[in-house]
This record gives C-alpha cells, structure tokens and sequence, in this order.
C-alpha cells in the first residue's frame, strides 16, 4: 500500500470517486472524492488532501463529477427540479461559478451522465426524458416525450443505470429501448428489446471501440448478446445460456473481454442473479457459480431428516450396477496407488457421500439436520448438517416483485409442522413470514414450505400486517403448530385458518398473554386476546386484543438498548439446585420473562461519546404476563451495546464500562423463595409441599436475584448458549468475538456464588475461585483457526444425544460444528479402542472356559479319591 | 373525629419530618397500611384531576428541599373506563445534587360504590381483569402516558379485598406498578365472595438497586492459571477412571486364579491326608472353602 488517508465530514450523503483517466503513481493527479457533504481534493502522490469544499451547507445532492482542464465542475439536484452546478478551479478548490436551472416540473430517479457533458434524467411522470446539457458550467436542457420514441409503449419508464457512451438504455414494461444521444441532444431510438433484462456498462475494447452486453429472455433461455456501441448491427458475440429457475431473473451484468486463440475479442460475463448468486458465463457455458446469497441470512431453523424407511438400501443411493462397479474400480486403483490425481479426487467425493454424515435419513444420535435457511433475497435454502451442501433451495415465488407487492422481504422463518406421530408419511413444513416493503405498515407474506423437497405448498397474502409473529404452544391434529399474527391495528389473527384450530384456541383463550417492545417511545406492553374483531367483515380468525399492562420508562433517563426472552423450546432439567451444605434452591423458572437494557439517552451512542457520569445502564426482568419488575439493577457509568442471553433462571449479558474501560460480562440468576420451604423430607413424605400445585404469574413472586461482573476482554457480536435435548448437560456460553471466532465459556465462570477462597465442599461443587476477569482459552474457541467472516448471528440446536449440542453460525461465511460441553459422557469417544475391549471378552470367555475344565477334573479327581 | 384524626396524622407527620434531614435514602421502601373505609385525608374527591398538576404544599414550616405531592388511582372493571379509586401521598424530596425522590407512601382508597361493587361481582364471576393505572409522572399527571396494571379479579378477595402494590420509581417518575394479590393466586381460580367490601391494600416503594461492583484483584490474582487449571484437570483422571474397564475383568481373572490356585494347593494338602481324612467329620470344617468336598 503506497497511502491511505481517511477523510472527515458532517453529513451523511453517498459517495462518488472520481478518478482521472490514465492516473499514475508518480504523476500529481487530482483524484477527487466526494463524501460526507463535502469534495475533497486527493493527491495522487501521497494522499494528501490538497483541497476541500464544503457543500453540507447547500441543500444540493451531489450526482456527478466533471473535470475539465482545469475547472472542476459538481452538479447535482436541489429538491428534484434544481439543477446546479459549481465550477471549481482545480488548483485550489476556489469556487469560481455557480449556476442554476429550474425545470418547470420534478424529475424522477438519478441523473444519468450519457457522455462528458450530457445527461438524461426522466421527469417526474416518468413520460418524458430530459436531456441536460453542460457547457462550461452553462445549463441547457430539452426534453423529448418517450411516445414520440415509440408509438406502442406506455407504462412506467425507467432509466437503466447502465454506462455507455452516448447511449443510454430504457425500461418500460417488460422492454428495454436503446437510445442513442447525438452530440446535438437529439434522442434516436436505436433498439427495442422484449423481455429485456439487464445491460452492462460499457467496455473499451480499442481505441475507439466499446462493446456492451446485454441480456433477455426467450424460449426458457436466457440470450446474452455483446454489440459494438457504434456497430449496431453487428453482434460480436451471442450466446444463449440455460439457467436455473430457482436463480430468478438478471439483476446485474458486468463483462469482460480476452483475445481468443484466433487473436479475436472474446467476451466472459459475470451475472448477478435476483436470488444473489453469481454466474460466470463464458463460451456459452457457466462456467462456475456461487451461491453467494448465502451471506445474508436473515433467519433460522432447524428440520430432522426422513426417518431411513425399509425399502430405501444402499443399493437406490449406488445408482445402479455399473455406477457401482464404476465406484469399486476407482477404489481398488485407489489402493493399488496407480490412481491419477483425478481419480483420487473422485474416490475422495465418492467417499463423502456414502460416509454416515451426509447421509439423507435420520441417524440415532440427532447429528444430521436440515438447516432451512432464510436469505435476504428471498430464497429459502436446505443446508445438510454432515457437509453443508445445498439440499434444496426455493426463490419464493410470493416474495416475488409484484403490482400488489413491491419491495418484498422476507422476514422469519418458523417451524410450521412437526410431525411425530405421522413421521413416515408426513413431511415437515417451514412458514416464512414476509411483508411486502421495508416498513411494518405493508401487508404481509405467508408461505408454507416443505422441508423435505423445498416446494412452497401454499402462500398467502393477507390484507394484515404482521408485527409480530407469535408461536403458540399448541398444535392441531396435524401436528400444525398454531401461531398468532399480530398486525399494526391492535388485531391478532389465528394460523392455520381451520375451525379446529379456532376450538384449541377457544380452550386456551384466556390464557395467552404477549407483550410488545416500542423501543422508540420507551413502553413495554402486555396483551390479552378479548373478542373477535368488530369490523365489517366477520372474520372469525381475527380478535381484538388488550393491554393489561404497560411499563413507562422515563425518556429523560433510560431508553430500550436490547430485550431478551428465553428460547420457547428450551428444556430444564431440574428446577432444585443443590447448594455446597445440601440446601435446595428452587430455580424461578418461567417461560414468561424478559429482559431489558436501558441505557441513558445520551449514552446511547457510541462508546467514547460519553463521560462516565453521564453514563448509566438499568437491567430489568419483568414478567410478561402480569408486567411485574421482578429484578431491577443500575450499572452506573456503563454503556452499551448490550448483548445478552436468557436461559433457564439466569441472564447473562455484556457491555461497556466506561469507569474501568473495559468490556464487562454479568449474571442474574434468580431463585424462588415460595419452595424454599419444601427441604424437609417429612413434608416430602406427608405430602405437605407445594411442588405439584400449578405455579401462577398472579401470585406475588417471592424471589431473589443474585448477581456478580466480572471482566471480559472482548467485544462481542452475538452471545448464544448451548442447548441439549433434556437439559441436563452443563451450559456453555457461545460468545461470538469482534475477531469473528466463536468462544465457548463455561458458564461456571458466570455464577454469581464464585468466591475468593472456597472451601472445600466449593471446590468438589465445581466452584471456581473468584476473579475479576473471566479466562479466554485459546483451545476453546470452537471455530478453532477458522473464521466466519461478518458473523452475526449463533444458533443452537439439542442434538437427541444429551451430552451434544448443534451449533450454527453464521454471517458472510457459514460455519456449522457439534459441541459436547461437559463431553460426550454418554456415548464413547472416537479413540475407544474397541479391539482392547473384544481381546478382554474373549480372554475372560477363556479363562472361564479354563476354569470351569479345571474345575470340572478336580471334581473328578475328589469323586476318584 | 375526622378532623382530630387529621390533626394527629399530620402532627406525627411534621413531627416525623423534623427529623427528616438525617435520614437515609434507604427509607424508600415503607409501608402503608390503611383501610380502605378510611375517609381520604383530603375531602375533594376529585383530586388530583389533570389540570391541577402543581404539587401541593402542606408544611408551611418544611425546608425548601421537601414538599408533599398527591397523585390518584384509577381503576376499571374489565374494560370499562376508568374512574377514580383512591389517592396515594407521599414526600417529595429534593436532593442537593437536583434529584427528587419520593418517600413516604400513603394510600387512601375510595369506598367502593353500590355500582361498583356490582361490577366487581361481575368481575369475579368472568373470572376477568381488576385493571388499575397511575400517572407516569407523579408531578405533571399524567406524563408521557399512564401506568396500567391489570390482575385476575379472582385473585383479590380474601377476608376482605386484599391487595399490594409495589410502585418502582425513578425520581418522579413511576415506571412500573407490581399490583396483584399480597399472596399466592393458585391456579385455577376458585370463585370467591369478599366478606368485606373494602380494600386491605399494601404499598412499597421500590427505587433501582446498585449493581454490584466488578471485583477488582491485584495483578498476581489473575484468571491466567485459572483457565489452565481448568483444561488440565480432565488429563488427571486417575488410572482407575481411566483403565476401569479393563481392570476389572483383570481383577476377575486374577481372583478366579486364585481361588482355583487355592484349590489346587488345598486339592495337594487334602491329597497328602486325603484318603484318611475323608472319614473323619472334623475336616469339613477344615476345608470350609472347598466346594468340591461340601458338594459331595
């Protein structure tokens, strides 16, 4: 790296590089930047800011740079009908002009630079093209209607933001036109393309040749065709290539050209597809392609493989006889040694696939999975846990772009149908929660999955919003789960839409209770389901809610940094916990708790923002259903970001202290006093405990809280615990590093009875001695040397083996592994030697044998005697 | 008598307040016990209403830093709107620094209505929600919005109508009320008649507790060693752990030796006095441990 140099600004605003043709190392060229409101002035050699000019002050949004031979001119927008324009003087940055031109309407989309000093940009109802123009820093304009182009065509136009020279191009309705700009600002059309989808930016190929590459569709292919700019009759390449429908249509395409061996232009373009993926297309041919949609998981979950069933052998995985023949051939090369590297690497694929943990079937210990993974692009992938190959992948037709629904997103994934009882022939089913737009005000997208061959079974889209999406703890006769849509208009809506599910409802309508989180305003509310809505259409599915109690921060000192609840699948072993003198604690273990960090207003920022004083952290833990603060403490001179995890009685989480400048981790781990009393075996025996009786949030909590920090040296990206299918396995936290490794920490290092010096019963009781800062062991990072770049999010899932636990993370890059916290103490481990084991069965079978002869002859001997 | 007991309750009040200046934050949480028959100390059943907000002084006497302040109790049966239901005073204190906190709680409860005690009779018969709201700001009532508690109507009546507050404060401000029956609420509710129409209520003051403190050690006490503690320890499983499962078999097999070598030392000792001995009944006892000879 020659230089690097950071450059300062005041507002937000998008940035724009420009850099001189031909730049060299050793020659002073400007290379100007424009960000943050402001242009500055680079030099080439070394990166010094020769020059600056502000234009945060002016309301102007800077589009485009143009340098001329010593004049720098800015143009850009002021409210969508201005245009303006300031010329610079390159040397110094003085302003030397600035000019304005009103258009007598607003226009539509970005300003569009078609050659050095001409623009096209479309006008606000998206019926006309104008056509700016900059001379020296004079604003002409004119403006052509996109009917006189082409007598056919209405609808809503837009610009491509393609680069070409002197052309740009157009898309209306499903076409694309071709528009040539001569140097008089005269519009010609020079083609009209149906089913065109994406043209790329313009690539010299000689002096004054540039080739460009477009796409469109037809015949189920997609036909992509390199033009000479200025040739347009002559095709320099077309090909037409077959891709996947699960890729969706083009989004992007770049190109590139090579010399051929016959010394002509050969061209490789690089696609990008709407589902994210990215093609490399060459001779005809994709030549490779990545699934790059990956790297932006939004959501989650987990599915089991099928169930082996009788007939499926080894046989229907071999393909046939001769695929199998094929196989053992390669193998016996392979052991012979006179297989080729080619052959190795088909033996080693071979391999892989027939090994236990890639296989497509349940296995006994729970090890292999279906990950369903929910990407931001709307495409919904099948990941195998045993080797993290796409099993199946749907673009979900229902997040498709449509009339009704504009910007789709996908929100949630949640498991929709688990089957148990019907495991061999039921398949089960994802729901993927979507709302059509970034705000919660657009009505929302539901669509069914199966998990077993990814088809979308069925999608709805309903005229509600869906703020919140809540799984209910009950399921219907098909081992559908119900769940609780709640929208922005204070209703509930019931999934599945069935009369059955209504009844399960009914059963427990007085017993469901949510709560909602306005983070903006500072208010925790508690909601009940009341009645069926009272609107015009009845609508039996849907039901008016009300709040039963709501929690007031006070704005002027606290805001909500971060909430947390505990996983609704997660299992507790036990709820006594057995003190070091043979005391019981009860565990106050509820499905209903929440935690919440506030943090001072102004502290909400970033750290450094705030001196210590100024800086203060509340926790709180509520119970959901009646809204009681059951816990509430103050960090004085903390921070966030907060990160925290919830787990049966206890949270930990972490943030920033500003006093001892270091990052801080701590636990709540809460314990109810109202079975405290049940210690006494005779009331055991007697019957006189209250350990069976049904436990009520209405009740006043009889509880306390224990708590204790400690220091933690890194910063934190995701915290996540371990859990396993009974509960019983000792915790390990999962702490995803700023370093985008994965820690395992004990959580016997967050217990809040740690001493300095424990006694001996302590130390038997698993008791660590207190200290300040909790041990980061380098062994056990469970990504170990590896890396998941961009990390964002851990998952963890029970493996059916108690003692092991399923982990998912992910980010840019997905890393899956099995983790044993207090080892695999139920299964035996990997080194066992079995052979030992059979050598001393068959010895001690022997010398039984051995004995019972000897034994046998000395009878013998003693009846002879 | 009312005046009179007025009179008293605010003598041992003011009287209470001269000793005010020495003492400790900590008396925040207090208890208020009052019956709710008790006619409210002030005779404007209206108050506090919104439009009156400014606290009102009622120690001509105190120092600047203390002033009492009012604010009410609302309350509906399921969802109905709310009414008034009771009013709660407590102090208001200023601190040097420029915090206020409230202490000194009192509740006074309305009577319940002949119409409301219907309604309560409803209440428990749905088996629906007492709900009940305090103003967000005890000084401008009812500030950003209004506390709402809600509890299962069921859940209150005892000897008479038993109920407890527990009000987290944060200087003038009320985040959050705990209200609920003063003890448990098994689920399922059983339908229970009050024997009293009048509220037994209960108050606590709550403010946020300190987190406690990072220990801080000296340098030498550090959790380098501990970490490493931690991951030898598994190596020093002892031999036993380790080896069990072959030792014991080994231990089988060395015992099934030894008996049988026992027996065949015993087999040449019985063999030396064999033939003799057979007759004399005193040797199986000798040879205790031989099975061969006890079978026969």
């Amino acid at each position: 790296m020659v230089w690097e140099s950071s450059l300062p600004g005041s507002k937000a605003s998008k940035s724009i590089l420009y850099i001189p043709k031909n730049l060299k190392a050793d020659k002073d060229d400007l290379i100007l930047v424009y960000g943050k409101g402001s242009l500055n002035a680079v030099s080439g050699v070394d990166g010094e800011v020769l020059w600056k000019k502000d234009f945060s002050g002016e309301s102007i949004e800077v589009s485009h740079i143009i340098q001329s031979s010593d004049v720098i001119y800015v143009t850009g927008f002021v409210d969508s009908s201005k245009i303006s324009v300031y010329g610079l003087n390159a040397k110094n940055g003085e302003l030397l002009e600035n000019n304005h031109a009103a258009l007598p309407f607003g226009t539509f989309g970005e300003l569009l630079s078609v050659s050095g000093d001409m623009f096209v940009v479309l006008d606000e109802m998206r019926s006309k093209i104008v056509i700016v123009h900059l001379r020296n820093g004079e604003i002409s304009y004119n403006q052509k209607h996109i009917s006189d182009l082409t007598k056919d065509l209405a609808g809503q136009a837009v610009i491509l933001p393609s680069r070409l020279p002197g052309m740009f191009a157009l898309n209306i309705n499903s076409y694309v036109l071709l528009i040539k700009v001569t140097n008089q600002g005269e519009l010609v059309l020079v083609d009209k393309v149906n089913n065109g989808a994406a043209v790329s930016d313009s690539l010299s190929i000689s002096e004054d040749e540039h080739a460009f590459a477009f796409v469109h569709y037809g015949d189920n292919k997609i036909h992509l065709s390199v033009k000479n700019v200025n040739d347009w009759n002559h095709d320099l390449l077309k090909e037409s290539i077959v891709i996947d429908h699960q890729k969706g249509k083009i989004d992007k395409i770049f190109v590139n050209n090579y010399v051929r061996t016959d010394r002509s232009h050969g061209f490789r373009a690089l696609m990008v597809m709407e589902d994210h993926s990215l093609l490399l297309v060459q001779q005809g041919e994709i030549v490779w392609s990545r699934e790059d949609g990956l790297a932006s998981v939004v959501d989650v979950t987990t599915s089991e493989l099928p169930v082996q069933k009788e007939g499926v052998s080894v046989a229907k995985v071999e393909q046939n006889l001769f695929e199998w023949l094929k196989g053992h051939m390669l193998k016996l090369k392979g052991t012979l040694m006179i297989a080729s590297p080619d052959d190795l690497a088909a033996i080693q694929a071979l391999r892989l696939r027939s090994s236990e943990k890639s296989k497509m079937t349940r296995d006994h210990n729970g090890f292999r999975k279906l990950l369903i993974v929910l990407t931001r692009a709307g495409k919904v992938f099948a990941l195998h846990t045993g080797d993290g190959r796409v099993v199946w992948s749907i673009l979900l037709p229902s997040l498709h772009k449509s009339e009704a629904c504009e910007n789709p997103v996908g929100l949630h994934i949640y498991q929709w149908q688990v089957p148990h009882h019907h495991a061999l022939d039921e398949n089960p089913s994802v729901l993927v929660v979507g709302q059509c737009g970034p705000s919660l005000s657009t009505p929302a997208v539901l669509s069914f999955i199966d998990a077993y061959t990814g088809m979308e079974l069925k999608s709805l889209s309903p005229a509600h919003t869906a703020a919140q999406v809540i799984p209910l703890p009950h399921t219907d006769s098909t081992e559908q789960r119900l769940h609780l849509i709640i929208d922005d208009k204070q209703h509930a809506y019931l999934y599945p839409r069935t009369p059955e599910a209504i009844d399960i409802l009914k059963h427990e309508f007085s017993n469901v209770y949510w709560y909602s989180v306005d983070a903006d305003n500072g208010v925790i509310r508690g909601h009940a389901l009341k009645s069926n809505c009272i609107q015009e259409a009845v609508d039996e599915y849907c039901f008016d809610f009300r709040d039963l109690w709501s929690v007031v921060f006070p704005s002027e000192s606290e805001k909500i940094i971060a909430t947390m609840t505990r996983k609704s699948n997660e299992v507790v072993h036990t709820q006594a916990k057995v003190m070091t003198d043979y005391d019981v604690m009860y565990k106050y273990i509820s499905k209903n708790l929440l935690f919440v960090a506030n943090a001072a207003p102004k502290a909400a920022g970033e750290i450094g923002t705030v001196i210590p004083e100024e800086a203060w952290l509340v926790i709180y833990i509520l119970d959901t259903v009646t809204g009681r603060i059951l816990h509430r403490m103050t960090h004085h001179g903390c921070q966030g970001p907060v990160h925290a995890v919830f787990s049966e009685n206890w949270v930990v989480y972490h943030y920033f202290n500003l006093r001892a400048h270091r990052y801080e981790m701590s636990v709540v781990e809460i314990y109810d006093q109202s079975r405290a009393d049940n210690k006494d075996v005779w009331r055991f025996v007697l019957g006189k405990h209250n350990l069976t009786s049904p436990v009520s949030s209405y009740s006043r909590p009889e509880v306390i809280a224990k708590s204790q920090s400690y220091f933690f040296t890194h910063s934190v990206k995701a915290i996540e615990v371990t859990s396993t299918a009974k509960g019983i396995t000792s915790k390990q936290l999962l702490i995803g590093t700023i370093g985008d490794q994965v820690l395992a920490l004990d959580k016997r290092f967050l217990d809040p009875r740690r001493t300095v010096n424990p006694s001996q019963a302590e130390k038997e009781d698993g008791i660590i001695p207190l200290t300040d800062s909790l041990p980061i062991i380098p062994q056990s990072y469970i990504t170990h040397a590896l890396k998941v770049e961009g990390l964002r999010g851990i998952v963890t899932v029970p493996a059916k083996l108690e003692s092991t636990s399923l982990v998912f993370a992910y980010g840019v890059d997905l890393f899956f592994t099995q983790i044993a916290p207090s080892r695999t103490y139920d299964s035996l481990t990997e080194d066992f030697s079995y052979a030992l084991l059979l050598l001393t069965i068959v010895a001690l079978v022997a010398a039984i044998f051995v004995t019972w002869v000897l034994s046998e002859r000395k009878d013998l001997q003693d009846k002879w005697r | 008598m009312s005046s009179l007991r007025f009179f008293i309750l605010s003598l041992t009040l003011s009287l209470c307040f001269a000793f005010q200046s020495d003492e400790l934050l900590l008396d925040d949480d207090e208890f208020g016990l009052e019956g709710g028959n008790q006619q409210p100390p002030r005779s404007d059943p209206h108050f506090p209403s919104p439009s009156t907000p400014a606290p009102r002084k009622r120690f001509t006497e105190s120092s600047s830093s203390d002033s009492k302040i009012q604010f009410s109790l609302h309350h509906a049966f399921g969802d109905s709107d709310f009414s008034d239901a009771g009013n709660f005073s407590a102090r208001l204190k200023t601190w040097s620094h420029g915090g206020q906190t409230l202490t000194k709680l009192r509740f006074s409860r309305n009577p319940l209505t002949e119409e409301e005690q219907k309604k309560f009779q409803e209440l428990l018969q749905t088996d629906d929600f007492y709900r009940i709201r305090l103003p967000s700001n005890v000084l401008s009532p009812p500030g950003r919005d209004y506390i709402i508690s809600s509890v299962k109507a069921r859940c209150l009546p005892g000897e008479g109508l038993e109920e407890h507050f527990v009000i987290h404060t944060e200087g003038v401000n009320i985040l959050a009320v705990n209200y609920g029956a003063p003890g448990a609420c098994p689920y399922p509710r059983q339908l229970k008649r009050p024997a009293r129409w009048s509220f037994k209520s209960h108050t606590i003051l709550k403010n946020s507790e300190q987190a406690p403190r990072t220990p801080i050690f000296a340098e030498d006490v550090l959790g380098g060693e501990e970490g490493e503690g931690e991951l030898v320890k598994p190596v020093e499983r002892s031999f036993w752990a380790k080896y069990w499962m072959y030792l014991i078999p080994l231990g089988l097999i060395v015992m099934n030796a030894i008996t049988q070598a026992m027996n065949m030392a015993e087999e040449q000792v019985g063999g030396q006095g064999g033939a003799p001995g057979q007759q004399q009944p005193g040797s199986a006892g000798q040879r205790g441990s031989n099975a061969g000879v006890r079978r026969r």
